[in-house]
């Protein structure tokens, strides 16, 4: 890989990328049975090159912004260099926002060039929030039918430069993109992350997971997640891997994609991987009692060796056909963007295949801590990255508190929000808000967020994302527990109790079966920590594009209904 | 060549079969997801239920923010 700690900017660092591994294949884009696109990185030079001196000749200077809307392929990360290549700020959205909130973000983050795609394109265009955006002067398009009305906007396949595009050099300091973090509440915030944030949590994150030429990566996230646009594009191609695209995300074809291309490394998010930790355990059920037998004893081997630290060729040995499932070559899963259900965690390491769980936000790069398997924890989120210093502030007397960061992957602020940055970087440190503490190992743990929480009347705090986990696997469609004081503010700090909100499945009632089944649940927890009562939602539960819980909406949705008669007793 | 109609009650038949709910219990109007009471990932196999039967190739930018049986049986129609 390249040593990133002599580089200033991605845009240098990719550009001796593309021709370190001139010959490497770099991105191969899949399209169910059809493979679209297979480039090297020479050929994915030749495809940028153009572009970035078309944006040049189109009068796209450095410092200005460029927004990609568009879904995980080729195109994104071909675009994306052409604007880092011309000294741009890259300004990722969110395709599965409405047109309307992509307008009001490419008018907030004062966007002059848009790359997106037809289908896109075609609401967008359609949608009267348009007149936001008064900065954006180019809009490119790809994949548009040959008869298609663009609506003023110009093709990407033929926007193209004919001589060599001027390389524009910039500082660490400068700003590299644009980033909007979902959040789980509230507005979203355009995080300003600088060329050496990028660097910096590159280096920390390879020096754990490294790439190398010959290994692929399944770029499932959406690549304007801060994940995927690391480990699905900066990441591999500083150290010459290969990114593989899926045009489409139906399961089946997911799931082929494992086997047909031997991906090494995969993002997925807490929902996506506890289905597949169901799919498995439906098909593990459904073998012959012998055959389950046999199974679980290997199981059962495979956790005895691998206690300590992972043995992944063991592991492919030991439990062959789970392993050719997911293609032989997988190294580890990685899952973000979510707290991750420790249940879930431990499911996929007794099989053998590595979760690197870690926690990270946006604001900070990214990952702050990685589970680096020595040995496995499923219950924690893993120690601190190189370079990131993280400390408990307040902590009570069980040594939780909020955990802060410092380090050189920390955002240099909101745009356009001198107050709000202010008041998340305090002297240097990101406050973020999260609640967690250090064990003796020197691992972090979790308890929730700072303003969803009680106090109880014995003087304990209470983190209800804490004891959600008591009740994994409850047979409702989804549940989450609150705060009811935070539901329903109250000016009392005594007498706060907790409550558990249930999404039931179709036709499923609230049945005594069901009651007893989470009192049951309910008595293992420590008396101070049981929830007091049930309120029924009947709607799925509002979350962000990660897939989070947005939990103030939530609240604000069930405060609606009227406290006394919403509140069943449990 | 179907009429809409026809293939929207087809779409309600095949989504009643697949996820096992009474077939007059579905209407053209209805959201998907909180009728049948399914996520996303299961809504995907629902299309490829649904492509299969019709044989078409629904992209997923064709679905992007589709929620009700009646606009999915006409994204179909549109590629019969």
């Amino acid at each position: 890989m390249l040593d990133l700690s002599k580089y200033q900017s991605i845009g240098a660092a990719l550009k001796d990328a593309l021709d370190q591994f001139a010959n490497e294949v770099c991105l191969i884009e899949s399209d169910r049975e059809r493979e679209k696109e297979r480039l090297t990185y020479h050929d994915f030079k030749e495809r940028a090159h153009p572009l970035a001196r078309a944006l040049q000749d189109a009068g796209f200077k450095p410092n200005d912004r460029a927004a990609i809307i568009m879904t995980n392929q080729s195109k994104w990360l071909i675009s994306a260099y052409a604007i880092f290549y011309s000294g741009g700020v890259l300004v990722p959205l969110d395709y599965k926002l409405t047109p309307d909130e992509q307008w009001q973000l490419l008018a907030h983050s004062n966007a002059s060039v848009l790359v997106t795609e037809y289908p896109i394109w075609r609401q967008l265009a359609a949608s009267p929030s348009r007149s936001l955006a008064t900065n954006l002067r180019t809009i490119l398009v790809t994949e548009a039918p040959p008869n298609a009305d663009l609506s003023n906007a110009k093709r990407w396949e033929e926007f193209r430069g004919n001589s060599e595009p001027t390389f524009i050099a910039r500082q660490r300091s400068d700003i590299a993109t644009i980033v909007y973090s979902s959040g789980t509440g509230g507005r979203p915030k355009g995080c300003m992350m600088t060329h050496e944030n990028y660097l910096e949590q590159c280096i920390a994150l390879t020096s754990i997971y490294p790439f190398s030429p010959g290994m692929r990566y399944l770029s499932i996230l959406p690549t304007n997640h801060a994940i995927d646009f690391m480990v699905g594009f900066f990441g591999p191609f500083i150290c010459g891997a290969a990114v593989v695209h899926l045009r489409t995300l139906r399961p089946e074809y997911v799931r082929e994609a494992f086997s047909k291309y031997k991906i090494t490394y995969v993002s997925l998010v807490p929902l996506v991987l506890k289905n597949l930790q169901k799919g498995l355990q439906e098909r593990l059920e459904a073998l012959p009692n012998g055959k389950r037998k046999v199974f679980n004893a290997l199981v059962a081997i495979n956790k005895g060796f691998t206690k300590g630290q992972s043995r992944l060729g063991l592991s492919r040995r030991l439990l062959k056909q789970v392993h050719e499932a997911f293609g032989g070559e997988l190294r580890a899963i990685i899952v973000g963007g979510a707290f991750t259900e420790p249940q879930t965690l431990q499911f996929f390491y007794d099989l053998g295949i590595p979760v690197a769980n870690g926690y990270g936000l946006t604001e900070a790069g990214t990952a702050i801590t990685v589970n680096d398997l020595k040995p496995f924890r499923a219950d924690t989120v893993g120690k601190p990255l190189p370079g990131m210093q993280v400390r408990i502030l307040n902590p009570d007397s069980e040594g939780i508190g909020e955990v802060s960061v410092r380090s050189k992957t920390v955002m240099s602020g909101y745009v356009n929000e001198p107050e709000l940055t202010a008041e998340t970087i305090v002297d240097g440190w990101l406050m973020t808000g999260d609640l967690g503490r250090f064990d003796p190992t020197g691992h972090l743990q979790l308890f929730g967020r700072k303003k969803n929480m009680i106090v109880t009347e014995e003087g304990k705090n209470i983190y209800p994302e804490d004891i959600e986990t008591a009740f994994e696997s409850l047979p409702v469609k989804e549940f989450c527990i609150f705060a009811a004081n935070y539901v329903w503010p109250k000016r009392s700090m005594v007498g706060e109790q907790l409550l558990l909100v249930l999404h039931l499945e179709q036709d499923q009632t609230l049945s005594d079966d069901l009651r007893r089944y989470i009192s049951a649940r309910n008595s293992r927890l420590l008396n101070y920590k049981r929830v007091h009562g049930i309120v029924l939602f009947d709607e799925d539960f509002p979350r962000t594009a990660s897939l989070k819980i947005k939990r103030n909406i939530l609240a604000e949705r069930l405060a609606q209904q009227d406290r006394a008669s919403a509140v069943l007793p449990l | 060549m179907r009429t809409i109609d026809q293939t929207t009650q087809e779409v309600l038949t095949l989504a009643s079969k697949h996820f096992q709910v009474p077939a007059d219990s579905l209407a053209p109007d209805d959201d998907f997801f909180k009728k049948l009471g399914i996520d996303s990932l299961q809504a995907l196999e629902l299309l490829s239920r649904l492509e299969n039967h019709f044989g078409i190739e629904l992209p997923d930018y064709e679905v992007q923010g589709v929620s009700d049986f009646r606009t999915l049986a006409s994204r179909i129609q549109s590629r019969l």
